[in-house]
């Protein structure tokens, strides 16, 4: 029998963060084999954060069985919450790092940018979402966040010969080190209010603070929930916080792009979701009208602006921000309902899907877009993408089914994600919300048909055949095939979902199901 | 012996603080801007000797006043100072800017004016004491884990400026 | 000790210890010329007193009675403070040096040293001299001249760099005592091995410790071989080329009590602070203390003298690579290999 290495870091604690573990270990040993591999090997570095990913989905795996043996969630003295949730979104960070990884071998190639420390950050950034889904001590979570955040600028930057991605790497990282500051004084206020930094602790601490003062709470209160929410807002791209996305979209390398739009987007989520719905439920009377107003706007002005757009990258970012708006409903819904209602689990659960089947459409859109990079072609102007029928017909289909699965169109896989939405806000009495949700998905389906007609309908500027690699056939072929089947048969996901959220069936899955 | 004019002392550094907060955005030569900012960081410290918390002062001192700080007036040095105070600021957004201000100075003031009530689960620990072992117990006890991910952070932003920044890798 | 007692003796401390690191600077200096001339088969200076011993008062009264020029074209208000941040920076940091046990005069039991015994002494320390920086950085900017803010930028380069393998060197020694203590860490170092040799830290493994403090300390105060900041045959004199009179002599004085602070420091790390054989009558007892300890920081200050009057200056790159790759790993070296013995001997 092996003993606990120390108090603060037992066997439980480090057979849950193995994973994060893991993927350190394979990021350090790719900076460090970078250094031996020649120019034209340097896809092996690929391969070697592929193997890292798996190893460390095998870690998760291994984790989730032996959940059952815990006793209490809660690891590495209580900063850390290891439940099905956190398993659920590891695996999703790793699935999305693993499509972004295969898509971006060629486009590095052809960029002249291929480096190992490419894949190295996009490790990094994996542990810092980690730490995001699964931190429950503040200090944890904002690491993690600063860690991802990192990363990630410098990975949008990553083209240095190339200026609209230095651009983009610049204003992202003013305006994200910006919010970072404003979110960390809102958590810092929350320290002041609980004296403790668990957002147990503080969720227990702000209850008191409630039944005090009567279910009014006061202005510090306020302020720590305004400037903590516009942080959280930030990451996920929500209006009135989102310019940032446009022009860090754009400069971005694609490949990245996409990574950006679903795991970093997913790991804001997930941080969005532990410290709205743990740690400051209490506070719900008042952030429920703030993201009403807020899902309201990010719908309304990301529609309106992703009509205007030419560029691709820009149009799927201001698609991305509406998506926002439309999860946001979801976190809506669950949170006007007392705890266990079943509006509270069908919200989670909408976004959980969401987020699960918006990472495969949309990293496959993206991967489309990617593969237009060729010799001399940027290939992210609407220009680019016209005929890509003749010259790539596989892949014109599948960006078919991308795009109308972002529209949410029935048999495909974004129609779920937005089904569990619309029914928690039936069931939560936002009728209203519901009719503007659903008539904003109906209006996006017109940005959407546009780069579908410019596929089918307009000619080709450049009739030769589109080259694409072996790693983009890979991921795209991974992506569409979950894209569809998902739509077409989403029981076994819906099944781990209800899994992750520890129930078993649902009122809305019975019917589903009958 | 106890402490003597902590109020005195409070208000002075708070309000030096403040100062040099506002000299920092208001000045146009960066070199100037970059010394406001010391004096910020330096009354800083003060105000955490006075928290009893002499090693985060100490550290404050010689990370930000005596490290970072220096390494700003480096590269400030080294830019043309002339020609960044002759352009001019594109984007005023004074109205937004001051409604901002306004809202944010309403809650700052009732935050003041209601004072310690607002804080009832503050631990008021206010003892002369072990602060560096008290620290180094929760640095490498209690956020062991993420003290760690804390170096990974640092590591990444090494790579990522070697990367940003470096002609030739 | 009533608050007023307090301000009182402080303030007989501090004018006593401004007193004594003031004569210390300005003997040094007359070391440093006398010694370096013996090297070089010179008297050095000569004329003024016996063996030139006045000669500082004469350097003195030629400082204050010079003109003082101001050059045009300067930014004034940080032309005039740079030296005075550079002086205050370098005698501040003697407040928390403390140079023997505490004495009890007249019932009053007094610590020999101006601070009262803070547990971050050290940090202090430390601190303040990286503060010292601003002084030789900003008068390299306002003097608006390019030899001035050549020296200027090398000097801020060359410190932030070897601060941080200063910092580590002086780990190892926390980690043996236990405290930012000064007076612990020199009580850590009493006693001897084998009834001979002292217990100091320097003969109790941090010997590449002590290395790394010297070199790193030689580059922290802009000595030979890492004067490049004032390097004469490449930027006339650095950062004070365009001062004179008293400012430069501000200069002056900083740099040589930033060496006696140095060389207290390293006493007080590495050489055993004040211990030493006490014997004698009462009174002998109380002064030997304080006699070793002024002995040991002679002997630092001598070692310094030795080497520029023995070694060529540094190349620019030769100073950075030695900074980063050799110091910098060697002294995080030092911190792993000292914190393992210390647990494994536990």
């Amino acid at each position: 029998m092996i003993s606990n290495f120390s108090q603060f870091f037992t066997l439980a604690d480090y057979a849950m963060v193995l994973p994060i573990i893991l993927l350190t270990l394979f990021a350090l040993g790719i900076l460090l084999i970078d250094l031996m591999v020649p120019a034209e090997w340097k896809w092996s570095n690929a391969v070697t954060a592929l193997i890292g990913i798996a190893f460390a989905a095998g870690a998760v795996c291994k984790a989730q069985q032996n959940l059952r043996l815990m006793e209490s969630p809660f690891v590495l003295s209580g900063s850390m919450i290891f439940d099905r949730i956190t398993i659920y979104f590891f695996y999703l960070f790793l699935a999305g790092a693993a499509v972004a990884i295969l898509t971006s071998v060629h486009y590095l190639e052809v960029e002249h940018e291929h480096r190992g420390e490419y894949y190295s950050l996009m490790l990094f950034s994996v542990v810092g979402m980690m730490c995001m889904a699964a931190g429950y001590d503040i200090v944890l979570i904002f690491i993690g966040l600063e860690l991802m955040a990192i990363s990630t600028y410098v990975l949008v930057g990553f083209l240095r010969r190339d200026r609209r991605s230095n651009e983009a790497a610049l204003k992202y990282l003013l305006l994200g080190a910006f919010s970072s500051g404003i979110f960390a004084y809102g958590l810092s206020l929350f320290y002041g209010l609980s004296g403790t930094t668990n957002l147990g602790g503080i969720g227990q601490a702000l209850a008191r603070h409630m039944e005090a003062n009567q279910g009014h709470p006061s202005p510090v209160a306020v302020l720590a929930l305004l400037t903590t929410a516009t942080g959280l807002l930030f990451k996920i791209a929500a209006v009135p916080f989102h310019q940032w996305a446009p022009d860090a979209y754009e400069g971005a390398p694609t490949s990245i792009t996409g990574f950006m739009s679903v795991a970093v987007k997913a790991a804001g989520w997930a941080m969005l979701l532990r410290v709205l719905v743990w740690g400051l439920y209490p506070l719900r009377s008042v952030y429920v009208p703030l993201l009403i107003f807020v899902s309201i706007a990010t719908m309304t002005a990301a529609n309106f602006a992703a009509l205007t757009q030419s560029n691709l990258k820009r149009l799927l970012a201001y698609s991305s921000i509406a998506h926002v708006g439309y999860m946001l409903l979801g976190l809506i819904a669950l949170a006007s309902v007392q705890y266990p209602a079943p509006a509270f689990f069908d919200g989670l659960k909408g976004i959980l899907i969401y987020l699960l089947v918006y990472t495969f459409m949309n990293l496959g859109a993206f991967a489309v877009i990617t593969s237009l990079r060729n010799k001399d072609v940027i290939g992210d102007e609407l220009d680019d993408i016209a005929g890509l029928f003749q010259r790539a017909p596989v892949a014109a289909v599948m960006m078919l089914a991308f795009l109308l699965s972002l529209a949410g169109i029935p048999p495909l896989a974004g129609f779920y994600g937005k089904y569990f939405i619309f029914l928690s806000l039936i069931e939560s009495q936002h009728y209203i919300l519901a009719a503007l949700g659903v008539a904003y998905s109906v209006f996006g389906l017109y940005y959407y048909l546009k780069i579908a007609n410019a596929m089918f309908m307009r000619p080709a500027l450049d009739q030769e055949r589109l080259p694409i690699s072996f790693g983009m056939k890979t991921a795209l072929g991974i992506s569409a095939l979950l894209t569809v089947f998902i739509g077409v048969y989403p029981e076994p996901f819906i099944r781990a979902v209800n899994w992750s959220l520890g129930i078993v069936h649902s009122g809305a899955v019975a019917e589903l199901m009958r | 012996m106890q402490p003597v004019a902590t109020t005195f002392f409070f208000y002075l550094l708070a309000g030096l603080a403040v100062l040099g907060g506002v000299l920092v955005i208001t000045r146009r030569n960066a070199v100037h801007s970059a010394l406001a900012l010391i004096l910020t960081l330096l009354s800083l410290a003060g105000l955490y000797l006075m928290l009893y918390a002499p090693f985060v002062a100490g550290v404050q001192i010689i990370l930000y006043a005596g490290g970072i700080m220096v390494l700003f007036l480096f590269v400030i040095m080294l830019v043309s100072i002339e020609k960044s105070q002759k352009e001019e600021q594109f984007n005023k957004l004074w109205l937004v800017g001051l409604l901002a201000a306004i809202a944010l100075g309403g809650l700052f003031i009732g935050v003041y004016v209601k004072g310690k009530a607002l804080f009832p689960e503050a631990k008021v620990v206010l003892e002369e004491g072990n602060n560096t072992q008290g620290i180094a117990d929760y640095l490498y006890g209690h956020y062991l884990f993420t003290f760690e991910i804390a170096s990974l952070l640092l590591l990444v932003a090494i790579i990522g400026a070697v990367v940003m920044a470096k002609k030739r890798i | 000790m009533s608050i007023t007692t307090f301000i009182i003796v402080s303030l007989i401390k501090t004018a006593l210890a401004l007193f004594v690191l003031l004569t210390a600077v300005a003997y040094s200096v007359w070391l440093e010329r006398k010694v370096v001339g013996r090297m070089q088969n010179r008297w050095g200076p000569t004329r003024v007193g016996p063996f030139g011993l006045l000669q500082p008062a004469a350097d003195g009264v030629k400082f204050l009675l010079k003109e003082d020029l101001t050059p045009p074209h300067v930014y004034k208000p940080l032309y005039i403070a740079a030296p005075i941040i550079a002086v205050v920076f370098a005698l501040t940091s003697i407040a928390v040096i403390p140079i023997g046990n505490p004495v009890t005069i007249f019932g009053l039991t007094i610590p020999l040293q101006i601070a009262p015994d803070l547990n971050i002494a050290l940090l202090i320390i430390l601190g303040v001299t990286s503060l010292g920086v601003y002084g030789v950085a900003l008068s390299g900017w306002s003097s608006n001249s390019k030899y001035s803010l050549l020296g200027g930028l090398r000097a801020s380069a060359q410190m932030i760099s070897y601060e941080i393998a200063l910092g580590l060197s002086l780990v190892g020694v926390l980690i043996m005592s236990g405290s930012f203590s000064l007076n612990d860490i020199v009580a850590a170092q009493t006693g001897v091995f084998w009834g001979f040799i002292p217990k100091w830290n320097i003969f109790h493994g941090q010997f590449v410790a002590f290395f790394i403090y010297l070199m790193a300390a030689y580059a922290e105060t802009n000595r030979i071989p890492f004067d490049l900041p004032e390097a004469e045959t490449e930027l006339v004199a650095g950062y004070h080329t365009e001062y004179s009179a008293m400012k430069f002599a501000m200069f002056f004085m900083a740099e040589y009590a930033n060496m006696v602070t140095v060389g207290c420091l390293a006493t007080l790390l590495f050489l055993g602070g004040w211990s030493g054989p006490v014997f004698g009558p009462p009174l002998l007892q109380a002064l030997l203390p304080v006699f070793w300890f002024v002995a040991k920081v002679f002997v630092f200050m001598f070692i310094y003298i030795w080497v520029r009057g023995t070694l060529p200056r540094f190349r620019y790159d030769q100073l950075m690579a030695f900074g980063w790759k050799f110091l910098l790993p060697l002294s995080i070296a030092n911190v792993v290999v000292t914190a393992l013995i210390v647990v494994l001997q536990q």
